[in-house]
């Protein structure tokens, strides 16, 4: 069977966030010897290569389907890679020290594409829940989710993108240009090439028609902007405080 | 690269997302539309002979773009190699663009995102304190341009880390626990 084998070398050795990655012992299959190797984790592959700054995978190992457990073999901190299937080869691993032994089988047992997936659906649907809120009531403005077009995830049509309470998340609308170095995060807030003001968020509308915020407001700051004055006030005091210490300190 | 095929090939009988009889066309020079049973799993997309239960191949979709093409056909290439794209003709644009979106949001790399969002938006809307750190933490990465007094202030407090490293940390947490 054929496999994208140059974009999987790619994929592992490009700068996309692993999920872990070190030095293991990985058990030759059919020789009982140990070769060390250097492990590449990303989503739902594990890649490992024969030096750290090797330019293209050994080989790879597809964990989906698989089960992780600790496994006493004579060697020290190892674990094994289990498939399911009659003649299915186990990968025996062994880590350097019982903390990376224990990373490791943590990682590679969420590492799951099926997983991934349901935690996601999980996520999904508690903040579809939440913001239909108790009181029923549902603001209108949706919140982008990421800024590049083409690496916007396409959400389902069904979930209101409303983010009333963040005063820092005003991708709303505006049509922010595509990132050039994308640091490797989907936060919505990352505004960084827009030249003009981010516009003011919307007021969440609950049920009763006053702007609220969020649940707990000490001292009953039900208003945003009561709420952002507070902080504005004390923030902007510790700053002249701080540069003022500055300035002393300077020669 | 070596790879676990018995697994893959077991992957490849399984459920999937989608199948379906698609004319594809691999990036080989003298490569014709050929008539495949095209099947995602999870981030995989097998192709096989419509009489064969191996399939040929398999591509991981990740790192991939997606893009449609002319009437009914959309490709998929990968970031390294645009130029090399992966052909397939639909029966109808409809179906052409069922796939386009299945196969967008067939990736680790889409799901891991979406969880980051999904995560942010719930945690802006349920905690004050992690709304500022949320905060603090995307002006660090993305030195947004602030109109807001708040925003100015933390902004300048970031922008001045490199200078007193616990100055901005410290006036988050008073702000904090002003709340």
């Amino acid at each position: 069977m054929k496999l994208n084998e140059r974009s999987l070398a790619f994929y592992a050795t490009c700068d996309s966030p692993a999920d872990n990655a070190g030095f293991l012992y990985k058990r030759g299959e059919r020789h009982t010897a140990y070769h060390r190797r250097w492990f590449v984790l990303k989503g739902n592959m594990l890649f490992y290569f024969e030096e750290r700054e090797s330019r293209e995978p050994v080989g790879v190992i597809v964990l989906e389907g698989c089960t992780v457990e600790l496994c006493d073999s004579g060697e020290e901190f190892a674990f094994a890679i289990r498939f399911g299937g009659a003649k299915s080869r186990t990968y025996v691993l062994a880590a350097e020290s019982q903390a990376a032994m224990e990373a490791w089988v943590k990682s590679l047992s969420r590492a799951s594409f099926d997983y991934m997936r349901l935690v996601v659906r999980e996520l999904e649907k508690q903040l579809v829940e939440m913001q239909r809120g108790p009181a029923g009531g549902r603001s209108a403005k949706p919140a982008a989710p990421e800024r590049s077009p083409e690496r916007r995830p396409a959400l389902p049509g069904a979930l209101p993108k409303e983010n009333g309470c963040a005063v820092w998340n005003n991708a709303q609308g505006t049509d922010p240009p595509p990132r050039a170095a994308a640091p490797r995060r989907a936060s919505g807030c990352d505004a960084e090439a827009s030249p003009r003001p981010p516009p003011v968020p919307p007021r969440r509308r609950a049920s009763s028609g006053d702007p609220a915020v969020v649940a707990e407001s000490p001292g009953g700051t039900s208003a945003f902007s009561r709420l952002h004055e507070r902080y504005g006030r004390e923030v902007a005091r510790l700053r002249r405080e701080w540069l003022e210490r500055r300035q002393g300190q300077q020669p | 690269m070596r790879y676990n095929e018995r697994e893959l090939l077991s992957l490849a009988r399984q459920p999937a997302e989608k199948a379906a009889e698609i004319l594809m066309r691999v990036p080989k020079k003298g490569s014709v539309l050929k008539k495949r049973l095209v099947k995602l799993v999870v981030n995989f997309l097998f192709y096989f002979r419509t009489d064969e239960a191996e399939p040929i191949g398999a591509l991981l979709l990740e790192h991939c773009r997606i893009t449609k093409e002319e009437e009914n056909v959309f490709s998929i290439s990968f970031i390294e190699e645009p130029e090399r794209k992966y052909c397939f003709e639909c029966d109808s644009e409809q179906q052409c663009q069922e796939w386009i979106e299945a196969l967008k949001r067939a990736s680790y790399e889409f799901m891991r995102r979406s969880l980051i969002f999904y995560r942010n938006e719930i945690q802006k809307m349920t905690g004050k304190v992690s709304t500022l750190q949320l905060a603090f933490q995307e002006l660090v990465i993305s030195g947004v341009a602030a109109t807001h007094p708040t925003q100015r202030c933390l902004l300048i407090c970031v922008g001045k880390r490199s200078h007193s490293k616990s100055v901005p940390e410290a006036m988050i947490l008073t702000a904090c626990r002003a709340q």
